[in-house]
């Protein structure tokens, strides 16, 4: 049985687990209609041309998790453990309540289980969830087992004085498992957010996950959502996002793709108001024989608006990248400011990136830029270290966080800037004694 | 301190370097003059060793050691700095860092211990103001931005940071004005000792009203067609290179 018929056969025992009467459950109903007729995306669909998930359909996943246990100390290292935040903590999809810390005083940070089946969060449901996504393949397969995740909801003019920390753990309870976790955030009128979401494979055995975040920033609303993605090589993540804003917001996105065997991240803005700002930026580092495919979408739906993207890539062996930066500028769009910029470094000749910028403009009065450069490492630039002393390797390594710097410079929690530099030296196996 | 025969090196497609030969003895300035396109960065560049250009054949030996073979940081931590003619911009790396770093892997090369940072710093400062280096220059990131000028600057404060065995300094006056080519010449002259030596490459003769050469060479197409005392320098100022040029075609 390959996998696609496996998890329609498995819906209906996973009907057993939730409420059948309620408006998301028939929304779920439609959706494993979808996946059923469409099935999983192929190289032959133009967005997913670089990226086949045909390996992963050979795997016998389990589709329903069981938990495993962790202590705090196993895995303390992956949390942002240095500073204070709020922790919503998954272990094979389970929430696990010892490892988390949220609240529901003044804003609710806490489980998506929690605010599917209790009645105070009705309206919220009722308005935001499943009214971001596209009509895709992968998105309709997580809304048809949409039931656990992080539920975030910040009211008018509030903010959390703490970054929010989305944990997702896997332990090797089964032989190889397929998560599927289902995140709202909504930030009203003037409230504010920092995200760090991760996902984290701990054991040998394969792991699959297909996530769906929306996300809605109402007027004048500040989000900052931070992807780090430094999984095993056992591990494969699609990541659908979505996010919805409204006028005078400013949504950024930092995608840090640095490892896991295959990475699929469908970013998806929608600007449905005036003045907005949306920020993608993305540093991905890649060895051996990993995947990453960006695919991000900035839809400009009305005018005045601004968007920025800057994506830098280094890829080392036999890794590979895809950048497609997909822009649309709809009619009434007017002045519009679109920026794109997608920068690569090849270190091996083994290794390869395709990146296409994909414009539709339909407004006349609109400026939009975007470049893409595939190149290698600056020889004068590498010289000029080595001749005082640095030897190559580290002088490469002060080269790359040189190249991917303007995209550190935009992460506004220092805590996780210095994970990062951590992260980034460690993959380039050097030691440089300070923090970029 | 460092002897150089009968190099030739270039390109894959072609020779620059036709056969140099020059000897510079510890406590020396050599300047080294001549036309644009003669071969005066490559001929730095490859006494640094900088792997784009293939030395086939000659020999060069820095403290009775040969040179062949060993990388440009191998060559750095035995005592080799170059003031490059066109510094590069490294965003995001801060010229403190990045002295740091520089520093603490010669020392390590050479077995010594990192220098502890509340030293490292105060030896910053007192380098930066023997250059007259403003100390918000120093966590700016390494020649990004930088004019000609402070470009120069930072190169001679790094020279300083070093304290090189042998520094050759490429064009060090282009893009300076004349104060600050004073308090640069004047910076390098404070690093002259008998131990080390001071190659100066220039087009013009009023860096060398500062730093006094011992010899000056004049390099054409690739070969050094003239050696002197300070007054070939003069002499050049006055003739330019034309008479040298026609002497080499006869
Ligand atoms: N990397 C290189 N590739 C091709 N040509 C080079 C390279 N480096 C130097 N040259 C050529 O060699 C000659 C000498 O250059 P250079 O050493 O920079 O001269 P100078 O510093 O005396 O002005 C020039 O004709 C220059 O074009
Ligand atoms: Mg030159």
């Amino acid at each position: 049985m390959d996998l696609k018929e496996k998890i329609v056969s498995s819906f209906l025992a996973f009907e057993d687990s939730v409420d059948l009467d309620s408006s998301v459950h028939e929304l779920r109903s439609e959706a494993i209609k979808k996946f059923e007729d469409h099935g999983f995306p192929t190289k032959k669909e133009e967005a997913w041309k670089y990226t086949s998930l045909n390996a992963l359909q050979k795997v016998d996943f389990s589709l329903f998790p069981k938990e495993g246990a962790l202590d705090y100390k196993e895995v303390k290292s992956y949390f942002l453990h240095e500073i204070d935040s709020y922790k919503i903590v998954f272990i094979d999809g389970v929430y696990s309540s010892y490892l988390s810390e949220t609240t529901h005083e003044g804003m609710d940070i806490c489980l998506m289980s929690a605010a599917l089946t209790k009645p105070t969060y009705k309206a919220v449901i009722d308005n935001y969830f499943n009214k971001a996504v596209k009509d895709d393949s992968m998105t309709h397969l997580n809304t048809a087992f949409s039931k656990e995740g992080a539920y975030i909801y910040i009211p008018k003019g509030k903010a959390p004085h703490k970054p929010i920390q989305i944990m997702h753990f896997s332990t090797g309870s089964e032989a190889a498992q397929m998560l599927q976790p289902r995140n709202l955030i909504v930030l009203e009128e003037g409230a504010e957010a920092q995200i760090i979401e991760r996902h984290q494979n701990l054991t040998k055995n394969e792991v699959f996950t297909n996530v769906v975040t929306e996300i809605f920033v109402a007027e004048r609303a500040n989000l900052d959502y931070y992807k780090v993605q430094n999984d095993r090589d056992n591990a494969s993540l699609v990541d659908n996002t979505y996010i919805d804003q409204k006028s005078n917001s400013v949504a950024s996105v930092h995608t840090f793709s640095f490892g896991g065997k295959l990475v699929r991240n469908n970013l998806n803005f929608y600007q449905d108001g005036s003045r907005i700002d949306s920020v993608l930026k993305g540093i991905t580092l890649l060895g051996e024989k990993q995947h990453v495919d960006h695919y991000t979408l900035v839809h400009h739906a009305q005018p005045n608006c601004e968007s920025h993207q800057d994506y830098k890539g280094i890829y080392a062996d036999h890794s590979t990248g895809v950048f497609n930066g997909k822009i649309i500028v709809d009619q009434i769009a007017q002045k519009t400011n679109a920026f794109q910029q997608n920068n690569n470094i090849l270190i091996s000749d083994k290794a390869t990136v395709n990146t296409k910028p994909q414009l539709e403009i339909f407004a006349d009065d609109v400026r939009c830029s975007h470049g893409c450069t595939i190149g290698q490492l600056d020889e004068d630039a590498l010289f000029y270290l080595q001749s005082r002393g640095v030897p190559k390797k580290e002088a490469t390594a002060l080269l790359m966080y040189a190249f991917a710097n303007n995209v550190l410079e935009s992460v506004r929690l220092d805590a996780l800037k210095n994970r990062i530099n951590g992260i980034i030296a460690d993959k380039l196996g050097v030691e440089l004694g300070f923090d970029v | 301190m460092l002897k150089v025969s009968n190099l030739v090196a270039g390109i894959e497609e072609s020779t620059i370097l036709n056969g140099i030969d020059l000897e510079v003895n510890a406590g020396e300035v050599h300047a080294i003059m001549g036309p644009n396109g003669s071969g005066k960065s490559t001929l730095a560049s490859v006494i640094a060793g900088k792997e784009e250009y293939e030395v086939t054949s000659g020999k060069m030996e820095l403290l009775g050691e040969d040179l062949e073979g060993l990388s440009p940081e191998e060559r750095a931590h035995m005592g080799v700095f170059l003031s490059f003619q066109y510094p590069v911009e490294i965003p995001g790396v801060t010229v403190t860092n990045f002295m740091r770093t520089a520093l603490n892997e010669t020392r390590k090369a050479r077995g010594l211990e990192e220098m502890p940072a509340n030293e490292m710093l105060k030896l910053i400062r007192e380098k930066a103001e023997l250059l007259e280096i403003d100390r918000k220059f120093l966590s700016r990131s390494l020649n990004e931005g930088f004019s000609g000028g402070e470009k120069k600057r930072n190169e001679i404060f790094q020279m300083a940071m070093m304290e090189p065995k042998l520094a050759i300094l490429d064009e060090t006056d282009s893009g300076l004005d004349i104060d600050a080519l004073r308090i640069v010449a004047e910076g390098v002259n404070k690093l002259r000792s008998k131990d080390n030596a001071i190659i100066v490459i220039t087009h013009y003769q009023r860096l060398l009203d500062y730093i006094v050469p011992d010899y000056v060479h004049v390099l054409h197409q690739g070969k050094i067609v003239k050696s002197g005392t300070k007054e070939l320098a003069l002499e050049l100022e006055d003739k330019g290179y034309d008479w040298l040029k026609q002497k080499t075609t006869v």
